[in-house]
């Protein structure tokens, strides 16, 4: 076939594509117009009312979005980025993130020297920095270990590679609940970042926009490294073609362990802001994976803008719905995330940013 | 055909896929020059050129370069002892920018020959599109951007698959003076060509792949003139004999 042809294929085929599309991108549109007209104008009656009435409500919401999306792209960077270049479905991320936030809490616990009802006021910002490098550098090492021993000598066998990060899941959940307990524990915010301000009439905890501010430097951190440093392009080449990047001389298994190393890292820096947030528990490992998994099947497997959109979108998800549907529906918002991947995928089945594999 | 100064020697090189066998007990070695493998569709040669580069696991044979064995190696050894790869499709990073896509080989590139900024100065026309996506490249640029990636490992040899598929003729003028330029410097390049007038430029030896082994070697001379020679190994051409073979069948030894 000559190449005039191929291109006359793939032209005619993404024409096809596009107008199987056309419905779903239609529906999306009229969903869109109807939420947006539902929320600003004709939402009385719900928890928040409608915008126009209450913009005060809105804008706490439209902030409990951003903050809320702040946290899921922590922990769902790290998640994309090992998919991205090893097509591994890391399904030991929620255990990494549970894990690093048992062990700020213990270290938190020994360096602030009391093990509960710990005030806020005692703890200074370095009980707080220290505690969230120990914890992310614990399931950095842990991480990498995983990697090394387990997943390295399967090598192209994603199947096996994502059921032996599923049964490691088991194991370590069984070894959380024996050391840390059954009950649900709490890393103290700093008390220079532990108070409330006023917006619209609406208090507003100030630990929310540390948390945002914390996510916000991660990406760009994480931005920089991709896209300013040699390794990043590695990185971003190695998720184009892997076979080539090793046919230009590198080692790809070195870039591989490193990743793992950085993608856990950012587990455990998620499962602190996460347990400072809202507590660490048994359960608390298998809920952010789940959030990981909507976040980047919304955003893209594999794409770091993915995984910002696709935190925006399910934080806007998430906060929006128990606040602006009908009080005796807000107990179904839950459906409205799945609502949001249906739609997502139909438009766009590898997700926002996504690729085919 | 063994030569005291090659560069690279492949003796009964076999690769298949599952039980077929595509490269069938192939062999052949060059020195520093430029040499082609010319043959019909699906006679192996771009298979030849991944097992080369240690893309695709060979079944058995020896690949030597400079005496060095390399075949059962990893692609990134392989790379690294000196064989360099502009394979078919160029196989760019969409993600990549073309500064990037050099950039991430500067830093062993550094001190040596072929840098990012030799890459541009050979190649002009790639630092005007230095923050281009690979993909936003013209066919020639594309090619352009594959062959200066290659040359930043600065290999003593360079294989390239199909290096003139797709591209305009004033495009493959400037590959062949590259490839001249390379020879010259003393960079060895394996040609694997499917257009026989782009083999003849590119390459002073012809080599012809037949069902997996080189059946035969010419000068681009001899195959140009030759119908009955293109029409016997490449299938193109007419039937009709003109003279007296004067091709020598390729053997081990020789």
């Amino acid at each position: 076939m000559t190449p005039a042809l191929t291109d006359v294929d793939r032209a005619i085929r993404r024409n096809r594509a596009a107008a199987l599309r056309r419905p779903p991108v239609l529906v999306a549109a009229v969903v869109v117009v109807a939420v947006a007209a539902w929320v600003l104008l004709l939402a009385d009656g719900t928890p928040a009312g409608a915008a126009a009435d209450d913009p005060g409500k809105f804008l706490v919401t439209a902030l409990d979005a951003v903050t809320f999306a702040g946290l899921s792209f922590v922990a769902a960077s790290g998640f994309t980025l090992i998919f991205g270049l090893m097509r591994t479905v890391n399904m030991a991320h929620g255990s990494l993130f549970l894990l690093a936030a048992y062990v700020a809490i213990r270290v938190q616990e020994a360096m602030v020297g009391r093990s509960r009802n710990i005030d806020p006021a005692d703890v200074g910002l370095l009980d707080w920095v220290v505690p969230l490098l120990a914890g992310a550098g614990v399931a950095a090492v842990l991480g990498l270990l995983i990697q090394q021993v387990f997943l390295q000598w399967n090598e192209g066998q994603e199947m096996r590679q994502t059921l032996m990060t599923l049964a490691i899941t088991v194991v370590l959940a069984d070894q959380m609940l024996r050391e840390f307990g059954g009950l649900a524990q709490r890393m103290v915010w700093p008390g220079t970042v532990t108070h409330f301000f006023s917006i619209f009439g609406e208090r507003y905890a100030a630990t929310r926009l540390f948390m945002l501010a914390i996510a916000v430097l991660i990406g760009v951190l994480l931005w920089l490294w991709l896209n300013r440093t040699s390794i990043g392009m590695v990185i971003r080449a190695g998720v184009d073609d892997r076979q080539m990047v090793r046919g230009l001389g590198i080692n790809i298994r070195r870039v591989f362990a490193l990743t793992f190393l950085v993608g856990s890292f950012l587990a455990g820096v998620g499962g602190v802001l996460g347990a400072s947030f809202a507590g660490a528990a048994p359960g608390t490992d298998g809920s952010w994976l789940l959030n990981a998994l909507v976040v980047v099947i919304i955003g893209g497997l594999g794409s770091l803008k993915g995984a910002a959109a696709g935190s925006l979108l399910y934080g806007t998800v998430v906060a929006f719905s128990p606040a602006y549907l009908p009080s005796q529906y807000s107990y179904y918002a839950i459906i409205m995330t799945f609502g949001l991947l249906a739609l997502v995928l139909a438009v766009r089945p590898y997700g926002l940013f996504g690729r085919p594999a | 055909m063994t030569r005291d100064d090659a560069l690279l020697e492949v003796r009964d090189l076999r690769t298949g896929y599952g039980a077929s066998l595509v490269l069938d007990g192939l062999s052949f070695s060059m020195g520093v020059e430029s040499v082609a493998v010319v043959g019909r569709n699906g006679m192996g040669k771009t298979t030849l050129c991944d097992t080369l580069v240690g893309f695709l696991p060979a079944s058995g044979g020896e690949v030597l370069l400079a005496g060095r064995r390399l075949d059962g190696m990893a692609p990134e050894t392989i790379a690294r002892a000196g064989i360099a790869y502009v394979p078919q499709g160029r196989r760019l990073f969409p993600s990549l920018t073309v500064d990037e896509h050099l950039a991430m080989l500067a830093r062993r590139a550094r001190g040596r020959r072929w840098t990012p900024d030799a890459v541009y100065e050979l190649f002009p026309r790639l630092a005007e599109r230095r923050h281009h996506g690979g993909a936003d490249l013209s066919g020639g640029e594309q090619q352009m951007l594959a062959v200066g990636r290659a040359l930043l490992l600065n290999a003593p040899l360079i294989v390239m698959d199909e290096p003139s598929e797709g591209l305009a003729p004033t495009i493959v003028d400037v590959l062949v003076e590259i490839v001249r330029h390379l020879v010259a410097e003393g960079v060895a390049v394996l040609v694997v060509e499917q257009n026989l007038r782009a083999a003849v430029r590119l390459a002073d030896r012809q080599l012809v792949m037949v069902s997996g082994r080189i059946e035969a070697q010419f000068t681009g001379d001899e195959l140009l003139n030759r119908p009955d020679l293109q029409h016997r190994y490449l299938g193109v051409g007419s039937a009709a004999p003109a003279g007296a073979a004067t091709g020598r069948r390729h053997t081990e030894g020789e």
